[in-house]
Formats: C-alpha cells, structure tokens, sequence
C-alpha cells in the first residue's frame, strides 16, 4: 500500500477558480519526489492538500492508510502533527526561541518536548553547536537546518520540503541537498515543491504540474 | 510533564522578554490602566474616611443630651461614652455646662467647656485672641456680647455667678466670632464654671466629632443610646445628611471615572493585543502548521495576557499608590496608607482586564490559517 495515494484529486476556489484537476499522485514509502512547476501552477494547493492544512474539493487523499479526504480541522491538525515533518523556504523559525526551543516547540505539540533529543536531532544536521541561539544569529543554512532538524524530531512517515533551498546560497544549497539525500538513503519519504531543477534532478521521481493540471509522472 | 509546563512559559516568557520594544508598549499599555484604575480605587476607598476628616471641620456630628426629665449629664458618664465609642476615629468631644452669670452686672449665658476639645470640634470658630487657659480666670467674649458690654480683648471684667455670690476679676483671652448664637454668649473653662456655679461634675451637653459616614454614625448613636439610659445621643441632621450627600455624589463620580478608564484601559489593551496578533499572524500559522490546535494557540496568547497583565498590574499598582497618594496630599492635604488589599484586588484586576481584552485577539488568533506559511505571507 502507498504511504500518499491522491485519486482525482481536484480543487476549486468559490466553485469557479479551478487551482487543481484530476491529479492522481502515488507516493511509496522512502521515495523522493520532486514536485515542480511555474508560479500560481497549483503547487502549493497541492502541498496544502498533501499537509492537511486544507481539503480537496474533488477527489480523494489517503495518507499512511488514513483516508483525509472529507476529514475536520481538527482531524487534520492531529495528523499532520503525527505524520507530517515540514521544511519551509523561509525557515520560519520562532524568532524569539534558540535553535533547540524551536526544534522543542514541535516536540511539545506533538508529545513531550526533550532537549536531548532536540540537540540530537540538531547534531544530526550539524548545527549541535548552535543550540542556544537565536534565529537572528544564525546564517540562512543554519536555519533551514534548524528547520529540517525541527521537521525530523517526531519521526514523520512523510517529510515534506517546500523549496527547501530557495533562500539559500549554492554552498549551502549543497549542503541541504546532501542531507535530504542522507535522509532518503535512511528510508525516509520525501516529497519536495521546487522551481529549482538541480533539485527536481536529485529526487527520484518527479512530477510537473502546469495550470493545476499534471502533466508528467 | 514538567518539561511541558516548561516550555509553555518558556514560550509565554520569551514571546515578550525577547522582544522588548514591543514588550514595553504592550506593557506601557497595561501599566498606564492599572495605574489609573488601582489609584482611582484607591481615591474611591479613601473618599469617606478624607471626607469625613474634611467635613468635621464644619462643627460636631452628634450630641449626647441629658435624657426624659434629665438637666445634666455626669463627667463621669461622658467617660463612658467615650469608650464605647473606641472603635471610631474621634476627632473631639467638647464638653458643656451652660449657667446664667453676671458679667459686667449684664447677665448672660455663659458656656464652660473644655478648650483645647472644643478647637478640634469647632474649628471654624474664629477667635480674636486666644482660648481662656486652663486654671486661669481668663473669658472668651461672643463677639455681639463683647460689642453690648463695650470690652476688647485684654479688658477685664467682672463675673459672678448671682446676687450673694463671689464677684471675681476676669481677663478677656478673645473675642469668638462664628457667625451665630455663640456670639451672644460668653465662655470659660468648665472648671471654672463647676466651681463657680457649684456644679461640679455637671454637665449640660456634650458635642462629639466622629470619623463615620451615615450608616457608620447610626450605629454610634445605637452604641451611645444602648450603652446608658441617662443620656440621649442626637444626630446633627444638617451635618450628618449634607455629608452623606456630597460624599455620595463624590463617590459616584470616582467610580464613574474609574469605570470609564477600565473601559478605556480594555479597548486600549484589546487594540494592543491584536497588534501583537497581527504581528505574530505567521508565527500562529507556523505553530499551527506543526501541529498546535486552537487550544495551545488560546492557551499561549492568554497565558501572554494575564503574564502582562500581573507585570502591568505589580508596575501599575505601585504607581497607583504613588497617584492616590498624590491626589490625597492636595486635595486633603493629608497622605494615604497603603492598603494591601486594594493592591491585591488592583493585581488581579489587572489581569483579569487584559484576560478579557485579550479574549477578541485571541478569538482571531485562532483562525489563522496555517497554510499562510507555505503562501509565504
């Protein structure tokens, strides 16, 4: 059984814009997929569907065995809290908490928060060192560590990275995709939205979406 | 679970403490109201007791009278009284024994009394010259009768107590001057009069000046009537109603200032809450986004509001104190005590407005929509 199955899967905003069509998507576990395409093409809707931060209009969503489709909001926040490891392009870290309160912070939804396994997890990224500081004192790469190292702590099935080197400069492009490509030699299950078509390139499967249509699998 | 309380205040703690501009807003906010409400609680608290001090300026508030067929009250009665009336503020009890004397050969009611009672009872009493001193023979002339006699202070006069009876040398200490009957009297020391007119231990009234609003009054008068059935305790109507009237009106109108700041004090709070709210809208999405449900996001901003509201409220309370006092200082010219009390309820006050104001924020706070991190709004 796929980890994601999306059947028909089609969304439409005020019952006229039509954002997504017909998308039949089948994600295993520990597969890499990119999903790219230009702006306003419906990536976004797309990953806002897969991260059960919104529902499909058409269609239906089946996540690690768990039908999404039709389910509430606060359905939907227990299991993106249980499932889902985010990774932003704008890191979003909490600007007044230090790199390991903000790994923490998703502990202390999920379950319990432990600050062992949160410089673990920041050692795991390489950026152990910089637990006790501020966002604001940390480079770009350092952040966005800080937010794989944050995505990572629950032990997510899905790992889903949204440009997860947008902001990012080529050395440190470099090495985030070294540790996605680390993390999916581990086994985890790695969906990613990029323009970028080095990391389009570095995933396994890739899928392009265009006017909310898709296009190629 | 300790390490989730933890990070709970954690969170609430840093949210404000690493963020101090608007910390100091937020808080500027909140003190700025408590100071105001805890000190107008404090002037609505201290109003009676100031004005009640002001008011005893205007004359005595009750009258302890011979009682049924009675002409005389005993000194040693009055004593009583005055115990029993030990949990009020007194501010004075001026006793008199009034007798028909000849001054000058020009009979006249002389009133003795205890001077140094009577400034504090009367002290509107203008007093050309001094008070007779104790143990000297020494008058206070009203000023019609002093007019009648032809006499200026530092005159002497004779004064005798009937045909028969000792004519002795007075000295005229002062001329009293209060714009009544007391004018047309003349005043010397009780002993004196006692001795004089052989009624030692007599008294005819006495005029007492307490510290108590009309309830509290009433009940003295039940106090002083219960405790003897030789006297009648009388209230001076005029004194008593007037007092309850202003210091009533005075009251309404402190607590409708105060109720129209705290209603300030809650929109100011409010508006500043939702700037916060406003200004964390991607935060609260991204705390969504990893999973917080609408409880963790209500829990956190009211946690935040009640954190400013106790800061806002210790500051605050402290700087109210400082107002009232200053209120207090020129307006009754005396200080104010600092009543834990009003601080304590001033405190939770406190908290208990910018919980509420922090209700509206909180309610907006909830609906933000988590996917507003991957719009990168």
């Amino acid at each position: 059984m796929s980890l994601l199955e999306l059947k028909d899967v089609s969304m439409e905003y005020n019952g006229k814009v039509l954002a997504l069509a017909h998308i039949n998507l089948s994600v295993e576990r520990g597969d890499w997929m990119a999903i790219m395409g230009p702006s306003g093409s419906g990536k976004t809707t797309l990953m806002n569907i897969i991260g059960c931060m919104d529902t499909a209009t058409g269609g239906s969503v089946i996540l690690d065995g768990v039908d999404i489709t039709h389910a509430s909001r606060p359905e939907l926040t227990r299991i993106r809290r249980d499932k889902i490891g985010m990774v932003f392009q704008q890191f979003h870290l909490i600007p007044y908490l230090t790199a390991a309160e903000n790994v923490m912070v998703a502990q202390y939804y999920h379950s319990m928060p432990d600050r062992d396994e949160a410089i673990a997890a920041l050692a795991r990224v390489g950026v152990a060192e910089r637990a006790d500081h501020l966002p604001s004192q940390l480079s770009g790469g350092e952040q966005q560590r800080v937010c794989i190292a944050r995505a990572l702590i629950n032990y997510p099935v899905l790992i889903l990275a949204d440009e997860p080197t947008g902001n990012l400069d080529e050395a440190n492009q470099n090495l985030v995709m070294q540790i996605f490509r680390e993390l999916h030699e581990e086994g985890h299950t790695i969906l990613t939205v990029t323009h970028s078509p080095e990391v389009g390139a570095a995933a396994e499967h890739c899928v392009i979406i265009e006017h909310g249509h898709m296009r190629e699998q | 679970m300790w390490t989730k309380y933890k990070m709970f205040f954690t969170m609430v703690f840093y949210s404000m403490l690493r963020r101090k501009t608007r910390l100091f807003i937020t808080l500027l906010a909140v003190a700025v109201g408590a100071t105001i409400i805890s000190g107008m609680v404090t002037v609505y608290h201290e109003v009676p007791a100031q004005m009640g001090r002001a008011f005893r300026a205007y004359g005595a508030n009750l009258l302890v009278l011979p009682s049924g067929e009675r002409t005389e009250v005993s000194d040693a009665r009055l004593a009583d009284i005055r115990k029993s009336l030990s949990d009020y503020e007194i501010v004075g009890v001026a006793p008199f024994l009034y007798d028909t004397m000849a001054v000058n050969k020009q009979s006249v009611i002389v009133g003795g009394t205890d001077f140094a009672e009577l400034s504090k009872v009367s002290p509107y009493w203008q007093i050309d010259g001094d008070y007779p001193r104790e143990g000297e023979k020494e008058i206070m002339l009203g000023a019609e009768f002093a007019q009648r006699l032809g006499v200026k202070k530092g005159a002497t006069v004779t004064v005798s107590a009937g045909e028969g009876k000792a004519v002795l040398n007075y000295t005229v200490s002062g001329i009293v001057r209060t714009g009544g009957k007391e004018e047309q009297l003349a005043y010397v020391s009780l002993a004196n009069l006692q001795r004089m007119t052989e009624r030692q231990g007599a008294l005819s009234l006495a005029q007492v000046s307490v510290v108590a609003d009309g309830g509290r009054l009433e009940e003295a008068v039940a106090k002083v009537a219960a405790g003897t059935a030789d006297v009648t305790p009388q209230l001076v109507k005029q004194i008593a109603h007037s007092e309850g009237t202003v210091l009533g009106k005075l009251q309404a109108l402190v607590l409708l200032v105060t109720i129209v700041v705290l209603v300030l004090t809650l929109i100011c709070v409010t508006t500043t809450m939702m700037a916060v709210v406003t200004e964390r809208r991607k935060e609260i999405g991204l705390k969504k986004a990893l999973g917080a449900d609408n409880r963790d996001i209500v829990l956190e901003f009211l946690g935040n509001g009640c954190l400013l509201g106790a800061f806002g409220g210790i500051v605050g309370t402290g700087l109210g104190y400082l107002f009232a006092q200053s209120v207090s200082l020129h307006v009754f010219g005396r200080g104010i005590e600092f009543s834990p009390v009003i601080a304590v309820f001033s405190l939770v006050l406190s908290v208990v407005v910018t919980g509420l104001a922090s209700l509206v924020p909180v309610r907006i706070a909830t609906s933000v929509d988590p996917a507003i991190v991957l719009r990168g709004e």
